[in-house]
């Protein structure tokens, strides 16, 4: 694209790539402007929170670290038992529908999937806390007195079963249709030759994805997981609507006291929220919004180590 | 399948070293079956109220697994068995899936369409409504027109940003909004309302301005991100020999762009896109907070509030009135259909794929 | 899209024509089919130029009113059923008029209605003295807001025990069970006032709000005051002890109740539909749960001193010991403008609060929302200081 160093070809510069290119740019720029206004709104409307004295923050707490400090862990702990849940799920179902399914099913199979991705979340909310939560409580109170061997099974036992192990079901079943539609596409645009070639060696069809399909696919794997963690992260209702929320740090899974998430807790809280209330409710988001891009920029980092897949690089 | 085609060996009496065809399924339906027994005496003891039909798909699935590949083992050695543990594995996962889906869609069917096949549900609002009538007139002209504009902001947004990323972005804004994006994945939804509806009160100068267009700016904040990130990763995927070729013909950027570049990549860009209005269409508290609450219709998507599917859902499970099921019954009416009206998007995405994807040779 | 792709490698893998072909001319007829009803509904959704409930005059008065206009309201969701039937009721008598109430929760609602983002608000408490002191947009210069009580629903005490129906508890017992110092069916606190009933001895499964609300605010004020021994937290919109499941909202909390065995939970009396609930000891005497003892516990309490002239904030009498009363009860406020800089505003609310405090209004919502009617002296206050409104 150089135009002025004489003695090179310079490249013609017609008027259709400058408009194409400039609108992409300000596309990018628009981005920039939304965020730089929400970043703005969030930091003006969190700063009374940030500053407050002891005494005036909810729950009691000293100071507004104390006070977002068992929601971090909470969003945290929540979001990665979803994923834990979540990851191998959709990989294994993305190449079921890929790979293994005989193609009638495999069409129905990803209709069914990609709608739902459309089921609202206050929906998965009331299943999560009228269907599964019952349905799942029995099988706690199993865990608690038969397996409390294992550290994360002990404590007292929740009677309505909704516990973060709940949650992180409900948001793993959430995210799972996003997850499993992108792997899918990804797993689907694997290069033909290095399949066939895998199998003309002898692989048999577990050999031929673990060599040609998944190399491939790891960086989308890796975005496809992060969309699924950014939800899991930032998710409100469900979680407002199926947990049973304390101020604690606990790594407990079947005990009424679980530890809150930042988004759930401003559903919850921001109804009767006033002043420094809503202040510290609206900072917490803030630090949803830095845990989220902490979270992403780990991901990009690991993709971007494997870039030597992608076609456009 | 292809893979089957290549891997079988030839016909003969070498077959010896396989399992029969069809062991795997008989062995399935056969550890289903007797899990199924199982726990019929368990119900039949009086250890449980009910016969547990998860318990027995899902306990039934994994003995499968560990059986299937104890056998191929010994029959078959170590390279098939491997192979038949990763098939079962993925079906397993498929059908562990299954198990919480069905549960779910059964639960709004079985509760949602006896509403809403009652010929009120769609040609009545909630205006003056006490009893068991009343519609979704106004919730659903409000989520037809607030995820429209939603859409009509981002999609064009989002997808030259990825393309830019892709395509044109090199050094420090490309970084800069690479960055950008995922931070914005980030935005907790409700911070996103509150920011449309503060960002609305400061433009019309009314601190008390709700109306559909906020609702739609909160949605498209939450959209944008999801748009490019997929798109991007989709563009990624067009092979760099497609575009090569396209400048040796001497064919400009941007037209390899439009006509090269997008509709290779248009199947899963769609995807992309109708993922992320699956995802904001249910959306529930920035629209609270951005567009209000209504019983009546409104056609104005920049006067007054407006009501959408998801928030009247919530609502009417939330402020349950004397006769519950009333309230209930509409929620989960409301819920079926919003379920159908994103059924109905995933078809026409899949249209427009059909139209404008190219028919390669494969 | 993803199944184009998915035909495309399959053909690649086993050409088959024939297969291939029927596939996907289904489809194409079938999204077509799709897309033609998409049209189809979009066209009916324009061409229906209104809701067919709508633009009717339902109410029984014969001649149209004037007013006209849209009223916005924003606050407490305990009232937000409440309001629906005040919203019908008034609509019906006045087809021009719209009011939209937004269930939002009572300190949104105040914060909002003082930020003049709403034309009038619901609450579950009154206005502070240092909300007083904010000048509201909506509000001609130099007038305070007024709160004016509207919906009192009587808090019950719910529990899901086999086999037991009625259960009688005092006020120190309840507070000993929801702050955890009581903890089994069959402790002797529960069964000395239980004589006759068969209390398992399970541990009692407390189900309280998650959600900061009024009605917390309301059952832990009640209990501070009759069990001030027991309860030692202060009267707060969160709930301040750590045990128990939490559950959101009263819908939620009905839910955990009826799922969970052994369980007990404070609700407001519109939620409690099909559960049992607890006599409750007052005086001497165990009283039954009803909106006439919960209104006239109201209607006997004083208004709260050093407030304006219209302004009826009631300091509610925890320790009425009436026959019949029921001092476990949430008291919710319309909180309006007592003079509106906008003449036509203050015209509509002063009509629509009218009504909402009539017979009629009151009657609506206690037939939609069990709560309880204004007692008629109560009322009539209500009603004067409603007329003052401008």
């Amino acid at each position: 694209m150089t135009t002025e160093s004489a003695g090179r070809i310079t490249a013609k510069i017609r008027r259709g790539d400058r408009v194409f290119s400039t609108s992409t740019v300000i596309a990018g720029s628009i981005i920039l402007a939304i965020l730089a206004a929400v970043a703005i709104f969030l930091v003006v409307q969190s700063f009374p929170a940030v500053v407050a004295k002891s005494g005036t923050l909810p729950n009691a707490a000293p100071n507004f670290w104390v006070y977002v400090g068992p929601l971090i862990f909470g969003t945290i702990w929540a979001a990665a038992l979803a994923m834990i849940f979540a990851v191998p799920i959709s990989i294994g179902v993305a190449l079921f529908i890929s790979h293994y399914a005989p193609r009638r099913i495999a069409q129905v199979l990803g209709y069914i999937i990609d709608l739902l991705a459309a089921v609202p979340s206050v929906v998965f909310g009331l299943w999560g806390a009228n269907v599964l939560a019952p349905a799942l409580a029995p099988f706690y109170a199993w865990l608690n007195t038969n397996a409390s061997w294992f550290p994360l099974f002990q404590g007292s036992v929740s009677a309505t079963g909704r516990t973060i192990l709940t949650v992180a079901i409900v948001l793993a079943v959430m995210v799972l249709p996003i997850m499993t539609a992108v792997n899918r596409e990804i797993f689907l645009q694997t290069p033909r030759l290095h399949e066939e070639a895998a199998l003309a060696l002898g692989a048999t069809r577990w050999e031929m994805i673990r060599t040609a399909v998944l190399p491939f696919a790891r960086p989308g794997i890796v975005s496809a997981s992060m969309l699924g963690l950014g939800r899991a992260l930032g998710e409100t209702m469900a979680v407002a609507i199926v947990l049973s929320p304390a101020v604690v740090y606990s790594f407990l899974l079947l005990t009424p006291q679980n530890p809150e998430t930042i988004a759930g807790n401003i559903a919850l809280q921001f109804s009767e929220a006033s002043g420094v209330g809503l202040s510290s409710l609206i900072a917490s988001g803030l630090v949803l919004f830095v845990v989220t891009f902490i979270v992403n920029a780990i991901a990009r980092y690991v993709v971007g180590r494997r870039k030597e897949f992608s076609g456009a690089n | 399948m292809a893979t089957e085609l290549a891997a079988r060996p030839i016909v003969n009496s070498l077959t010896t070293g396989r399992l029969p065809r069809g062991s795997a399924w008989m062995l399935l339906v056969g550890c289903w079956i007797l899990l199924g027994l199982v726990f019929l005496l368990v119900q039949l003891a009086g250890g449980t109220t009910s016969f547990n039909i998860v318990g027995t798909v899902f306990c039934g699935t994994i003995l499968f697994d560990i059986l299937i590949y104890v056998l191929s083992r010994l029959v078959e050695g170590a390279r098939r068995a491997k192979d038949r543990l990763v098939t079962s594995l993925v079906t397993t996962a498929f059908i562990i899936v299954l198990l919480p889906l069905v549960s779910l869609l059964y639960t709004v069917v079985a509760n949602g369409l006896g509403r809403m096949i009652e010929p009120s549900f769609f040609t009545e609002s909630m205006r003056n409504i006490l009893g068991e009538d009343g519609g979704v007139v106004h919730a659903l002209i409000g989520t037809l027109e607030i995820t429209a504009a939603a859409a009509i902001i981002s999609i064009p947004i989002g997808l030259l940003t990825s393309i830019y990323l892709v395509e044109y972005g090199r050094g420090t804004l490309a970084r800069v909004i690479t960055f950008l994006v995922d931070v914005m994945t980030g935005i907790p939804s409700i911070v996103a309302g509150l920011f449309a509806f503060a960002l609305f009160a400061l433009i019309t100068g009314n601190p008390g301005y709700r109306s559909g267009i906020s609702g739609s700016v909160a949605l498209a904040v939450l959209m944008i991100p999801i748009v490019v990130r997929s798109s991007e990763e989709m563009l990624k995927l067009v092979p760099n020999e497609l575009r090569e070729a396209s400048y040796a013909l001497g064919v400009p950027k941007w037209l390899t762009i439009l006509k090269i570049v997008i509709p290779t990549s248009i199947a899963g860009i769609t995807t992309g896109i109708t993922l992320a209005i699956a995802r904001v269409i249910g959306e529930t508290a920035p629209l609270i907070v951005a567009a209000g609450f209504t019983t009546s219709v409104n056609y104005d998507l920049f006067n007054n509030p407006m009501m959408t599917l998801p928030a009247f859902a919530y609502q009417q499970y939330s402020q349950q009135g004397a006769i519950q099921s009333d309230y209930i019954n509409r929620a989960w009416a409301t819920a079926l259909t919003l379920i159908l009206i994103v059924m109905i998007l995933n078809l026409v995405a899949r249209l427009v794929a059909r139209f404008f994807s190219p028919k390669l040779g494969r | 899209m993803v199944t184009n792709g998915t035909y495309r490698r399959l053909e690649w893998v086993a050409p088959a024509p024939s297969c291939n072909q029927t596939p996907e001319g289904n489809t194409v007829s079938f999204t077509r089919f799709g897309s033609i009803a998409v049209v189809a509904v979009a066209a009916a959704l324009v061409l229906s130029s209104c809701a067919s409930n709508e633009g009717t005059t339902t109410g029984s008065t014969g001649s149209p009113s004037a007013l006209t206009g849209t009223l916005s309201g924003i606050g407490s969701s305990a009232q937000g059923t409440a309001e629906t039937a005040w919203a019908a009721g008034f609509q019906g008598a006045n087809s021009g008029v719209t009011v939209n109430y937004n269930p939002q929760g009572s300190g949104a609602g105040r914060t909002a209605f003082l930020g003049g983002q709403s034309d009038f608000a619901g609450s579950d408490a009154a206005l502070k003295d240092t909300e007083l002191a904010t000048q509201s947009p909506k509000c001609a210069a130099g007038t305070k807001p007024i709160d004016l009580p509207v919906y009192i629903s009587p808090i019950a005490i719910v529990f899901n025990i086999a086999g037991v129906t009625t259960l009688k508890l005092d006020a120190p017992t309840i507070a000993g069970i929801f702050s955890g110092k009581v903890t089994t069916w069959n402790d002797k606190q529960i069964t000395a006032q239980n004589a006759g009933v068969t209390l398992p001895s399970a541990k009692i499964n407390v189900v309280h709000r998650g959600d900061d609300s009024g009605t917390t605010q309301n059952f832990t004020d009640y209990l501070s005051a009759n069990a001030p021994t027991v309860w030692t937290a202060a009267p707060a919109q969160t709930f301040p002890y750590k045990i128990g499941d939490a559950a959101t909202g009263s819908s939620g909390v009905a839910a955990a109740v009826k799922s969970a065995k052994n369980s007990i939970a404070y609700l407001d009396n519109s939620a409690a539909t099909g559960l049992a609930s607890a006599q409750l000891k007052v005086g001497a005497t165990y009283n039954t749960i009803s909106a006439a003892g919960a209104a006239d516990v109201v209607a006997k309490s004083p208004i709260a001193a050093g407030r304006a002239a219209n302004d009826l904030a009631i300091a509610i009498d925890r320790k009425n010991t009436d026959a019949n009363a029921w001092p476990n009860v949430l008291v919710s406020y319309l909180i309006v403008c007592q003079t509106y800089k906008d003449k036509a505003t203050g015209t509509l609310v002063a009509a629509y609060a009218k009504y909402v405090a009539s017979a009629d209004g009151q009657a609506a919502a206690a037939k939609q929302a069990s709560s309880a009617p204004l007692a008629t002296d109560l009322a009539a206050k209500v009603a004067a200081s409603i007329a003052t409104i401008k």
